[in-house]
C-alpha cells in the first residue's frame, strides 16, 4: 500500500528535478523549444479544467485570459519600460479582475447557466480582441518583443524561458492539486453533479464558482506573459485564436477534466501530435485531425481517460483489499423533548410564479424538538414551503426566521449553515461521487469547520446509521431506490440540523421499508433534530407526528393533533370531496 | 454628430443587415430551444452553402436561386445527419456545443483546402442595384433577404402555434418523457427540426454569397452576434430571433456612423450583457 503510494511521488520528484535542470544539458533548441510547448499547453488545460473541469462550467473564451495577460506583458514592457518579470503578477491580476466581472454578471442568472456561459466567454474574446485592436494597446500593428531584455536566469535566452515556463507548469499543477484536495475542490464537484443540491448543502456555490474562475484566468493570464516572450511578436489575430479554448478543451476532456492531472496526460499527448503534423507542414490537417479526436473522444470517452483508468483499477483493486469499517463512536447530542421554543416562525409567507400563487400567506410555529407533519392535496403548496424555508426560492413576501434569525431572503448555502437541511422527495446524490463523499460533503459544509479525519469518521457513523454500510464507495448508481432515500437521509443528518425538512421520503418504499423509515425518523428526533415532513401516506403521519398542519390551495387549513385533524369533516372534504366528509 | 440623413440610412442599413443575423439566428434558436441542442456548425453549414452557390455561380453559371435549390435540400439532409450522431449517443447541450465547435473547424478547413484561404467575391447583377426612397438608398438585395427572412419567421411560428407538429415538439422540448406518454413521437419530430434549422442555414449562405466576401475565416465572424442574438430573442422563438437581429443590427450600424466601423463587435455584446443585467421576464 505504501510502496504504491510512494512511487508516483518518488515519479514526480525525479521528473520534476531532471526537467528543471535539463537546460544545462545543451540539447538542441528544437528540445527546449517542444518542451516549452508542452509545459504551456499543460498549464493553459490544466487551468482551465479549474473551474470548467472541476466545476463543469466549460468557457470558450480561455484565450481571453491568456491573451489579456499576454498584451499586458507587451504592453507594459515594450511601452512602459517595465522589466519583463514585474509584470508577471499584473499579467494574472487583469484575467482575475476580468473573470470576477464575467462571473458576477453570468453566475447570477439561474437559467441557461451552462450554455450561456460559454457562449458568454467566446463573446468576450471577441470584444476584448476588437478593443484590443483598435485601441494604442495593439492598434492593428503588432507589438515587437525583441527589445525586451530576459532575465539572464540560464546561459541562453530560450533556456530561460524554457525555465520560466516548467516553474508556471509546475506551479500550476500545484494549484490544481491543492484546489482538488481542498474544501474547494469538494465544493467545486458538487457544483459539477448538482449545483442546487450543492447549495442546499452549505456550499457557497456563487464565490466558489468566482474563486476558481478568478484562479483559472490568473494562470492563463502569468502564462500569456511568459509566452509574450516566447512568441516575440504579437500580434490579434495570432493571440486570440479559437485554436487555444479548441485545443484545451480537447486536451482537457481527453485527458480527463475533472481530474487534477488528466488535463496535463491529455496536453502532452496532443501536443506531441501537432508536432508531429508541424514539422510535417500539415498544420491545417493537424487542425483537423484534432478536430475528429475531440468528437470521438466527447462520444466514446466523455469522462476522459484518467477517470476511466482510475475506475478500471478501482474495479480490479476491490475483490483483493475489502476495507475495514472501524466501529465509530455514535455522536449523539443531549435529547431535549418538546420544548416551548419555538424554531421555525413563518409569517404571512407568500410564493408567486408569475400569475400564480403556490403560498398565500402562511403563518405556521415549528416547536423545538417536535415533529410537523405537513398535508395536503397535490399542488397545496407542501413542496413549495419546503423550498421557501430553505431558500432554494425566494420569498415573495412575509418572514421566515428559525431560532429568531430572520432566514427569508438568505442565499440557501447561508440557510444551510444555520443548521437547516433537506430532503428530496426524488432523491439527487452527486452522481460521480461515492456514498462516503456525498456524506462528507454534507457534513463539511453544514456545519461547522473542523479536521477532516473527525467529519470523515461522522460520515461513517450516520452511513451505519441509516444502515448503508459497505456501501461507502458505491457510486449512487449503484444503489436503489430505498437506499438512495436513505442517502438522501444520512446527507441532510451528517450536517447536523436543528431543522430537518423531509420530503416524501416514504413515497415508493414497500411497507417494511416503510417501517425502517419511520424507526428512523424517530431515532433522528430522538438526537435532538427538530423535524418537519411532508408525507401522503396517512399511517405514517399519524404514527410519527406530534402535530399535523394541512395546507390547501397554499393556505394553511388545519392544524392539530395528527388524529383529531385527520377526522375533520373539512379535511377529509378536500381530500376525498363533500360526499364523503359527512 | 452626423447629419439626420447619415443617422437614418445607417438605421436602415442596420436593420436591413440585421435580417442575415436574424435569418441566422433563427436556425439555432429553434435547436437550442426546442432540441436543447447548442449547433455552433450552424456558420459552417451557411458558409459552405454559400460557397457552393459561389462555386456553382461563377463556375457552372447557374442561377443563384438554382443554387439554392439545391444547397437548400442537401443542408436539410446534413442538419438531420447530425442529429442522428446526437441521438444515437445521448448527446447533452455541452457536448453538442464541443461536437458541432470541432465540426465547424473541420468544415472550416475543408473550405480552405479547396477554395484557398483568399477572400472571394459572387459577382451578380442583383448585388449593387438599390431602390431610393427619399434621401435614403435601400439595397434590393438586404430588401429581399429581410422580406424571406420575415416570411420564413412568421412562418416558422405559426406552425409551432397551430399545427400538431409544431405543438408537439413545444411540449417535448417542456418535457419529452410526458409528451411521449401522450404519444408524442419526439425523435422523428427531433430529426425533421434538425433539418429545417440547417436548412435555414442553407438559405441564409445563399442570400451571404449574394452580398458578402467570403474567406473561411468568416465563419467565426457572425458566431458571437448571432448568439448574442439568439438570446435576446427568446431561445425557440423565430419573431423574437428577427426582431432581435434588427434590434442589433440597428445598434451596430448607429454605432459604426457615430463612433468607428471598428467598434461595431463590442455593440452587440454590450446590448446582451445589459438585457442579462437586467433580467427581464422574458429572457
Amino acid at each position: 500500500m505504501n510502496a504504491a503510494r510512494d512511487l508516483p511521488r518518488l515519479g514526480a520528484a525525479i521528473a520534476i528535478g531532471v526537467l528543471a535542470f535539463l537546460p544545462m544539458a545543451r540539447l538542441p533548441a528544437f528540445y527546449d523549444s517542444f518542451l516549452y510547448m508542452v509545459f504551456f499547453w499543460v498549464s493553459l488545460s490544466t487551468s482551465w479544467a479549474l473551474l470548467s473541469g472541476f466545476a463543469g462550467y466549460f468557457s470558450l473564451g480561455h484565450a481571453a485570459f491568456f491573451g489579456t495577460g499576454l498584451y499586458a506583458t507587451a504592453v507594459l514592457t515594450t511601452k512602459f519600460g517595465w522589466p519583463f518579470l514585474p509584470t508577471l503578477p499584473v499579467a494574472a491580476a487583469i484575467p482575475a479582475l476580468l473573470a470576477v466581472g464575467i462571473g458576477a454578471i453570468v453566475f447570477r442568472l439561474r437559467r441557461l447557466r451552462g450554455e450561456l456561459f460559454a457562449l458568454l466567454t467566446l463573446a468576450v474574446t471577441f470584444v476584448i480582441a476588437t478593443i484590443i485592436l483598435n485601441t494604442p494597446i495593439d492598434g492593428g500593428g503588432g507589438i515587437f518583443m525583441s527589445a525586451v531584455p530576459l532575465p539572464a536566469i540560464t546561459a541562453t535566452p530560450n533556456g530561460t524561458i524554457y525555465v520560466l515556463g516548467f516553474v508556471l507548469c509546475v506551479a500550476t499543477l500545484a494549484i490544481a492539486w491543492w484546489v482538488a484536495h481542498s474544501r474547494l475542490g469538494m465544493g467545486l464537484f458538487a457544483i459539477h453533479d448538482d449545483e442546487d443540491v450543492a447549495e442546499a448543502k452549505g456550499v457557497p456555490t456563487l464565490r466558489y464558482k468566482l474563486i476558481a474562475f478568478a484562479l483559472s484566468a490568473a494562470v492563463a493570464g502569468a502564462v500569456g506573459g511568459v509566452h509574450a516572450m516566447y512568441v516575440g511578436f504579437i500580434t490579434v489575430s495570432g493571440t486570440f485564436e479559437l485554436t487555444v479554448p479548441l485545443y484545451v478543451i480537447l486536451m482537457s476532456v481527453l485527458g480527463g477534466s475533472r481530474s487534477w492531472f488528466g488535463p496535463a496526460i491529455g496536453a502532452t499527448v496532443i501536443t506531441a501530435l501537432l508536432y508531429a503534423f508541424i514539422s510535417g507542414g500539415e498544420a491545417m490537417v493537424g487542425r483537423a485531425i484534432v478536430s475528429v479526436i475531440l468528437i470521438s473522444a466527447i462520444l466514446w470517452l466523455p469522462d476522459g481517460a484518467v477517470p476511466a483508468a482510475r475506475k478500471w483499477l478501482a474495479k480490479h483493486r476491490r475483490a483483493s483489499a475489502k476495507q475495514h469499517v472501524a466501529e465509530v463512536a455514535p455522536v449523539v447530542p443531549s435529547v431535549p423533548p418538546v420544548a416551548d421554543t419555538v424554531l421555525l416562525q413563518a409569517r404571512g409567507v407568500t410564493k408567486r410564479f408569475g400569475g400564480l400563487q403556490a403560498l398565500g400567506g402562511v403563518d405556521l410555529d415549528v416547536r423545538e424538538g417536535e415533529i410537523l407533519g405537513l398535508v395536503g392535496p397535490n399542488g397545496s403548496g407542501k413542496t413549495t414551503l419546503i423550498n421557501v424555508i430553505s431558500g432554494f426560492y425566494p420569498l415573495t413576501s412575509g418572514s421566515v426566521t428559525v431560532a429568531g434569525v430572520e432566514v427569508g431572503n438568505l442565499p440557501a448555502h447561508e440557510i444551510a449553515r444555520r443548521g437547516v437541511a433537506r430532503t428530496y422527495q426524488i432523491p439527487r446524490p452527486f452522481v460521480n461521487m461515492t456514498v462516503l463523499e456525498n456524506v462528507v460533503l454534507a457534513a463539511t459544509f453544514g456545519s461547522l469547520s473542523r479536521p477532516a479525519a473527525e467529519i470523515r469518521d461522522e460520515a461513517r457513523h450516520w452511513i451505519a446509521f441509516t444502515g448503508l454500510s459497505g456501501k461507502e464507495d458505491v457510486l449512487p448508481a449503484g444503489l436503489n431506490l430505498h437506499e438512495r432515500k436513505f442517502l438522501e437521509l444520512a446527507r441532510a443528518l451528517a450536517a447536523k440540523p436543528r431543522l430537518l425538512l423531509l420530503d416524501e421520503v416514504l413515497s415508493g418504499l414497500n411497507p417494511a421499508e416503510v417501517d425502517n423509515a419511520i424507526r428512523l425518523v424517530r431515532a433522528i428526533r430522538a438526537q435532538g433534530a427538530t423535524i418537519v415532513f411532508v408525507e401522503h401516506l396517512m399511517r405514517a403521519v399519524v404514527e410519527l407526528s406530534d402535530r399535523v398542519a394541512v395546507l390547501n390551495e397554499g393556505k394553511l387549513f388545519a392544524l392539530g393533533k395528527p388524529r383529531e385533524v385527520m377526522r375533520d369533516p373539512r379535511v377529509v372534504s378536500i381530500y376525498l370531496g363533500k360526499a364523503y366528509a359527512a | 454628430m452626423p447629419s439626420a440623413t447619415l443617422l437614418g440610412q445607417a438605421l436602415i442599413s442596420g436593420v436591413l443587415a440585421g435580417g442575415l443575423y436574424g435569418l441566422l439566428a433563427m436556425g439555432l434558436s429553434l435547436s437550442w430551444g426546442l432540441l436543447r441542442l447548442v449547433n455552433l456548425s450552424h456558420f459552417a453549414l451557411a458558409f459552405l452553402s454559400a460557397y457552393i452557390v459561389y462555386e456553382l455561380g461563377t463556375t457552372y453559371h447557374v442561377e443563384p436561386w438554382w443554387s439554392a435549390a439545391m444547397v437548400v435540400p442537401l443542408m436539410f439532409l446534413i442538419g438531420a445527419g447530425q442529429h442522428w450522431l446526437f441521438d444515437r449517443f445521448k448527446v447533452n447541450e455541452l457536448a453538442s456545443l464541443l461536437i458541432t465547435f470541432s465540426f465547424a473547424v473541420i468544415v472550416e478547413v475543408a473550405i480552405q483546402l479547396y477554395w484557398t484561404a483568399d477572400f472571394r467575391r459572387y459577382e451578380t447583377e442583383y448585388a449593387t442595384r438599390s431602390i431610393k426612397a427619399g434621401p435614403f438608398y435601400i439595397p434590393v438585395m438586404e430588401l429581399v433577404l429581410c422580406i424571406v427572412a420575415g416570411l420564413i419567421a412568421w412562418g416558422t411560428w405559426l406552425w409551432l402555434r397551430r399545427t400538431y407538429v409544431g405543438k408537439a415538439l413545444r411540449a417535448a422540448a417542456e418535457d419529452a418523457e410526458i409528451a411521449a406518454a401522450y404519444g408524442v413521437d419526439h425523435k422523428k419530430l427531433a430529426y425533421l427540426l434538425s433539418g429545417i434549422g440547417a436548412a435555414y442555414a442553407g438559405i441564409a449562405g445563399t442570400f451571404i454569397a449574394l452580398i458578402a466576401t467570403l474567406a473561411p475565416a468568416q465563419i467565426w465572424a457572425y458566431l458571437g452576434v448571432v448568439f448574442a442574438v439568439v438570446i435576446i430573442g427568446r431561445l425557440g422563438n423565430p419573431l423574437g430571433a428577427l426582431a432581435a437581429g434588427m434590434l442589433i443590427g440597428a445598434s451596430e450600424s448607429i454605432a459604426m456612423a457615430v463612433l468607428s466601423p471598428a467598434w461595431a463587435p463590442v455593440v452587440s455584446f454590450s446590448v446582451l450583457i445589459v438585457i442579462l443585467l437586467w433580467d427581464p421576464d422574458w429572457l
